[in-house]
């Protein structure tokens, strides 16, 4: 339902399947409560064997929910779950045969080296010890942990410790992974590695559910998008598609002084397609605009013919806050909502969206 | 590969996990070998020349099979505080979506920590020669009695997995466990001679499965000198007696923890 109305193009990919193609992923009006917060309300996914699946949504959406029902750390309340063909509630032991987990917070043995923890979570896999300890080896070297390989995990940085859980996950080449934020905490070095080994991946034949909270890496990694916010899916669509909805780029202006915000506000109206916020506070301005540059451009001159100071300008590329506020009427904000105050927000919500339904 | 066979296998990895823990953290050992000298030690100078046994037989010899008892019981508390210290580790979620016997975590902890009694109990044999006990049977019924007693300290491991998975805290195991080891290894055998206590607590002495393992250890080593032969089935039988507690124990708390094991979240 509550993807209905989020606009036309985003609706393209709601009917899947059509050329036979299998979906390794497909949850159906999942639900998951805890007390009174709903973590997730009836989200329905769907991810094509082969691709990359990203789960965009800020903290407190649900996206570690759906990971842990996903990969069987969890029991839904409601509705289906299936992987690799096999209904996760019902066979879970058959489904973590093929499935490989990355989690948010890295699921490693402290006290056990680099290579004993691959190595047991081969023997895990029943992979046998030779090859057990033949693949804890290769992903040592190819996750450049070889040096470090022998001594605990207690003593690596948080980047080497992330590697090694992503490591541990594909110890067996599961056909279907699961990646939450494999790129937080990172630096940005890391985070691009990251990026191209789970590209090697897909390319391999892998499905990849990642979720992030970053625009810029769902973007760049990602086929297929579903944004959700407390624990529901409010866009779904190709990384283009949602970029089109939201508006490209946006331009920033911080006035020197708030006598000036008007003016500015007036010429940034003009260019402004879509978003537009105005913050007499910060003397912040920020335009979603119609090519770049050029946009920019435009602004400065007419800033400058207008006399207004500015302390600060520039281009930036939309980042979840703008996809959130474009979506859904409000920022991001962790999904702490009691049953009464989620109620208000959600007729703001619709208002926004039958809004941007008539543009 | 069988179901068994297949739990057997994984119990066994983690089983070695939990033994490269211990190369990791060799404090961890001296201070589980130090308990149990400090158990012998105390217990053969402070008490052993004040009580009288009867019967002939000099106390520091009765009471070593007693306090091998007692120490294998709180060893078994290592196993409840491990495991409570696992499910709030990250590790535990790899366990979980592996395809891994939903057990193995269990078996393996219980199974390792057989080799932390064994240290154990190895360690108080030496302190116990130290101090004078003596063991005055054959070897082959030293060995049994050595066997019986790791054999009862691997059952309560699994009452003591189960506590340590229902409260997943380890102060609370250690205080908790403290609460029900006390009264069961003293309403008992170990340290005096049943007979002398007041009658209720004599019936639950006589009936108490530590009694019987520390009776049986005592006649296994042939500590029990001149006293007289216990007429309640369950000390005249010792041996009997215990294999059908481990029984119980195990068939409640294997399937009772596995259970547990299933339901608890690591956060
Ligand atoms: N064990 C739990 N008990 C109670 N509430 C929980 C529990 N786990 C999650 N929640 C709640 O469920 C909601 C969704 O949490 P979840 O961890 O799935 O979010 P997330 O999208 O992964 O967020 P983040 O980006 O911070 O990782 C949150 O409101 C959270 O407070
Ligand atoms: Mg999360």
């Amino acid at each position: 339902m509550a993807e209905t109305n989020t606009g036309g193009a985003l609706l393209a990919n709601e009917t899947e399947g059509g050329e036979g193609v299998t979906d390794m992923i497909r949850t159906s009006g999942l639900v998951k409560r805890y007390g009174k917060v709903v973590a997730l309300d009836g989200l329905d996914l769907a991810v094509p064997k082969g691709t990359v699946f990203g789960l965009l949504g800020p903290n407190g959406a649900g996206k570690t929910t759906a990971i842990r029902i996903l990969t069987t750390l969890l029991e839904p309340d409601e509705g289906s779950v299936e992987v690799a063909g096999l209904d996760v509630r019902k066979k879970p032991g058959r489904v973590r045969e093929r499935i490989g987990l990355s989690g948010q917070n890295a699921a490693v043995d402290e006290h056990l080296s680099g290579y004993e923890n691959l190595e047991m979570v081969g023997r895990l896999y029943h992979l046998g010890r030779k090859r057990s300890r033949a693949r804890a080896r290769e992903l040592l070297d190819r996750f450049e942990l070889s040096e470090a390989g022998d001594r605990p995990a207690k003593t690596y940085s948080g980047g080497m410790r992330r590697r090694l859980d992503l490591a541990a996950a594909l110890v067996a080449e599961p056909e279907v992974l699961f990646l939450d934020e494999p790129t937080t905490g990172l630096d940005p070095r890391s985070r691009v590695q990251m990026w191209e080994t789970i590209q090697e991946l897909a390319r391999g034949g892998s499905t990849v559910l990642l979720t992030t909270q970053y625009m810029e890496e769902a973007d760049r990694l990602a086929e297929d998008i579903v944004v959700i916010d407390r624990g529901r899916k409010i866009a779904h669509g190709t990384s283009d598609e949602l970029k089109t909805q939201i508006g490209g780029e946006r331009v920033e202006v911080v006035v020197a002084s708030s006598s000036d915000v008007p003016a500015a506000q007036a010429i940034l109206e003009t260019l402004c397609v879509g978003d537009c916020q105005f913050d007499e506070q910060t003397r912040t301005l920020t335009a979603a605009v119609d090519g770049g540059v050029e946009a920019l451009g435009q602004v400065l001159r007419r800033l400058g013919d207008r006399n207004v100071a500015v302390v600060d300008v520039g281009l930036r590329r939309p980042t979840l806050d703008d996809v959130f506020l474009s979506l859904t009427g409000h920022a991001a904000e962790v999904a702490d909502s009691t049953d009464g105050s989620s109620d208000g927000s959600e007729d703001e919500r619709s208002d926004v969206r039958e809004k941007e339904a008539v543009r | 590969m069988s179901q068994l066979t297949l739990a057997l296998a994984d119990g066994a990895v983690v089983a070695k996990r939990n033994l490269i823990k211990i190369k990791r953290l060799p404090e961890v050992l001296i201070w589980t070998t130090m308990s149990p000298i400090m158990f012998v030690v105390l217990f053969a100078y402070v008490f052993g020349n004040s009580i009288q046994i009867g019967g002939g037989v000099s106390y520091r010899e009765f009471l070593i099979a007693g306090v091998f008892v007692q120490t294998v019981i709180f060893g078994s508390t290592f196993t409840g505080a491990g495991l409570a210290d696992d499910m709030t580790k990250g590790i535990i979620d790899r366990f979980r979506s592996l395809p891994m016997a939903r057990s193995a975590v269990l078996v393996g902890r219980t199974g390792s920590d057989i080799l932390y009694n064994s240290i154990s109990i190895f360690v108080m044999t030496l302190a116990g020669l130290i101090v004078g006990w003596r063991i005055r049977t054959s070897p082959l019924e030293a060995i049994g009695g050595f066997l019986l007693l790791l054999l009862f300290s691997y059952a309560v491991s699994w009452i003591m997995a189960y506590v340590g998975l229902k409260v997943s805290s380890v102060e609370v195991v250690q205080n908790a466990s403290f609460m029900f080891i006390f009264p069961i290894t003293f309403i008992a055998n170990t340290f005096v001679n049943q007979d002398s206590l007041p009658g209720p607590l004599r019936v639950f002495a006589e009936w108490n499965p530590v009694s019987s393992v520390a009776q049986a250890v005592r006649e296994a080593f042939g500590n029990t000198g001149g006293l007289p032969e216990p007429d309640v089935w369950s000390l005249a039988n010792p041996i009997p007696y215990t294999i059908i507690w481990v029984g119980i124990i195990l068939a409640i708390f294997v399937p009772l923890s596995v259970r547990q094991y299933k339901k608890t979240t690591s956060r």
